[in-house]
């Protein structure tokens, strides 16, 4: 009982990891469509900024959910401003120079801070569930997640700015004809993508440490999970992390790991052979 | 045959592929020859990509996959046979069927270009990440260990067909090396002049029409893909070769990167300019390596990301747009498509 007990809680965090790194993809392919190949990457300077921040003597939760989220939205603006803004709808071209973004930061961050691992010990300790020790601050992501999610959908659902967001990106001729500046909505949506990647990136630090090239280990996933999920931003994502984030954590409880995240992977890519639209091209089509 | 500018081209590349084979050993030393086998090497990789996604339109980033394969399928062969002719094989075999079976998911799904992307990217890392972790005892095929990250050293060269003493000595190498590249890229040219050749660039500026037309583009993009996916494989072989060594980073993303950046950089929908992107930025990348200024995904990234900005052609067509206006003559049409445009303007 207690091993089903904690075996259940992996699973869900598995599913809100794999949630919480597609959030800001989500945003900015999901919504703006922009191949953000170096989404990775955003994650990976969201986790520098909150190491460093917490280094220097910032409270851990304020550099984890406040530093690192606006330091990568900052970087999320000068990215959009010098280099997506002449990519718009030129998907093909976009990955390229986003590629180009992701070798360009991964060189950058490694120059600075050299090609070692650097963390911080998770807060929040453990507690025991029987005869299993579990992290509470897994728990915690989870909360997180959740609360995420949530709020992604109420501004987008409820808000002025998220209505004005998502008329823009369905038609930004008209929204300008309606005296918005697509421009404007634009960098800050795309802000607002990379910003949820940074928190994703620094709430993930103490858990995984941190390199200049962590990146590479969430692109794929992440882009899979957005992908997987198809159209409806918020219902794709949080159906297609369910699916991966349960069959990557029951495989890696009967294995290892890595055939865990290669069960995802293999996962994934027949899902697309089968569901070439994601999952909600088929199924809960209405919702968002 | 007639001698027309596509034969005058042909020509040129083979003397100019024979003058390098036979002419460049005698004027530099071992060292510069055994440095230019794997630019040579590294070109081969580049045609590979060049022919898929630059004629066949379609956007691999898991061609180091195949090139890895090769590299890992001729490794495990040598060790288990013990004469390299069959592992030669195999290693352009495995990659082409692999290739093939991947195909079959992207190209019958009907997957869109980004999608694609997506996956062959996806397809890499699971790669990279599966022979990563075979470092153990229990991961071995017959004779040979797969070694995870640890890689697999000192690889048997290639030996004279049916003799397994005879191996062949880095001098040779290059002349293998060399001889392969002017052969490939002599065979891609005819390739694509053959009717299969049009079709698939038929298919690449329109493939709508082209399967209006009665061709079957799956199957097509199907063959060129694993053509392209052989090639690859190829070179993976002559990489063990020169570097006696392989590990999982022939399958990682900085690989895979540097493959699509000497593509863009050289010219895609050209042959050669890939060839010498290839080239030119190995060189760059070697000299990086010696000089220490900047680290080099730093310089390559920039690379990328001025290259689609600013030189979206390339290097070879933009010269030759510029050699065009310069003589005041019509400006071929040939030249003139720039093929991710027509890409795109299929996909959405």
């Amino acid at each position: 009982m207690d091993l089903v007990a904690v075996l259940a809680l992996e699973v869900l965090f598995a599913i809100a990891s794999l949630a919480l790194i597609s959030a800001g993809l989500a945003v900015i392919f999901g919504m703006m469509r922009v191949v953000n190949l170096a989404h990775g990457e955003f994650l990976m300077l969201g986790g520098y900024a909150a190491i460093i921040a917490t280094n220097s003597g910032i409270n851990i939760w304020i550099s984890m959910l406040i530093v690192a989220p606006l330091v990568v939205a900052a970087i999320g603006v000068i990215v959009e401003r010098l280099l997506i803004r002449f990519l718009y709808g030129r998907m093909v071209d976009t990955m390229l120079a986003t590629w180009g973004l992701s070798l360009f930061f991964i060189g950058l961050v490694t120059t600075i801070f050299g090609n070692t691992t650097r963390g911080i010990s998770s807060p929040l300790g453990g507690a025991t569930v029987g005869d299993y020790k579990i992290g509470l601050y897994k728990l915690f992501i989870i909360g997180v997640t959740v609360v995420l999610l949530a709020a992604v959908y109420l501004v987008l659902r409820r808000t002025k700015l998220g209505l004005i967001a998502r008329g823009t990106m369905q038609n930004a001729n008209m929204a300008s004809a309606l005296g918005i500046s697509p421009d404007k909505v634009y960098a800050i949506t795309f802000a607002i993508g990379a910003g949820l990647s940074g928190l994703a990136g620094a709430l993930l630090a103490p858990l995984t440490g941190i390199v200049p090239t962590i990146g590479i280990a969430y692109i794929a996933k992440s882009f899979i999970t957005v992908i997987g999920g198809g159209a409806a931003i918020l219902t794709g994502t949080i159906s297609a992390s369910t699916l991966f984030g349960t069959i990557n954590q029951l495989v890696t409880f009967q294995s290892s790991p890595v055939f865990g995240e290669v069960a995802l992977l293999v996962a994934a890519v027949i899902l697309l052979r089968l569901l070439p639209q994601g999952i909600t091209g088929r199924f809960f089509r209405r919702s968002m | 045959m007639r001698l027309d500018a596509d034969n005058i081209g042909l020509i040129v590349a083979a003397v100019g592929g024979l003058a390098l084979l036979f002419g460049l050993p005698l004027v530099v030393e071992l060292f510069t020859l055994l440095q230019f086998t794997v630019y040579i090497v590294m070109a081969i990789l580049a045609l590979s990509l060049a022919l898929i996604w630059g004629f066949g339109g379609i956007l691999c980033f898991g061609q180091a996959v195949f090139f890895g394969l090769g590299a890992y399928a001729y490794t495990i062969a040598v060790f288990n046979i013990g004469e390299s002719t069959v592992p030669v094989l195999l290693s352009i075999v495995v990659p082409a069927a692999f290739a093939a079976a991947l195909g079959y998911f992207m190209f019958y799904g009907r997957l869109s270009d980004v999608y694609m992307g997506v996956v062959t990217l996806v397809v890499t890392l699971i790669f990279f990440s599966f022979m990563n972790h075979t470092a153990g005892e229990e991961y071995r095929i017959g004779a040979s260990r797969l070694g995870g990250f640890n890689g697999i050293p000192a690889i048997p060269p290639i030996n004279m067909p049916g003799d397994p003493g005879r191996v062949l000595w880095p001098e040779e190498m290059y002349y293998v090396a060399m001889g392969s590249l002017t052969a490939i890229y002599i065979g891609l040219r005819l390739l694509l002049r053959s009717h299969f050749g049009r079709v698939i660039v038929a298919i690449r500026e329109n493939e709508t029409r082209a399967e209006l037309l009665g061709y079957d583009v799956r199957l097509h993009k199907l063959l060129i893909f694993s053509i392209g996916g052989a090639i690859a494989g190829l070179a993976g072989c002559l990489f063990a070769n020169w570097n006696a060594f392989v590990d999982p980073t022939v399958f990682g993303l900085g690989q895979t990167a540097q493959i699509i950046i000497w593509v863009i950089v050289g010219g895609l929908g050209t042959l050669i300019g890939p060839v010498i992107g290839a080239m030119l930025l190995q060189y760059i990348t070697t000299w990086l390596g010696t000089v220490e200024v900047a680290n080099s995904s730093l310089v390559m990234g920039a690379i990328l990301v001025v290259f689609v900005l600013l030189v979206p052609r390339g290097l070879v067509p933009t010269l030759q747009l510029l050699w065009q206006k310069l003589r005041g003559g019509r400006s071929d049409p040939g030249i003139v498509a720039t093929p991710r445009e027509a890409v795109e303007s299929g996909d959405d």
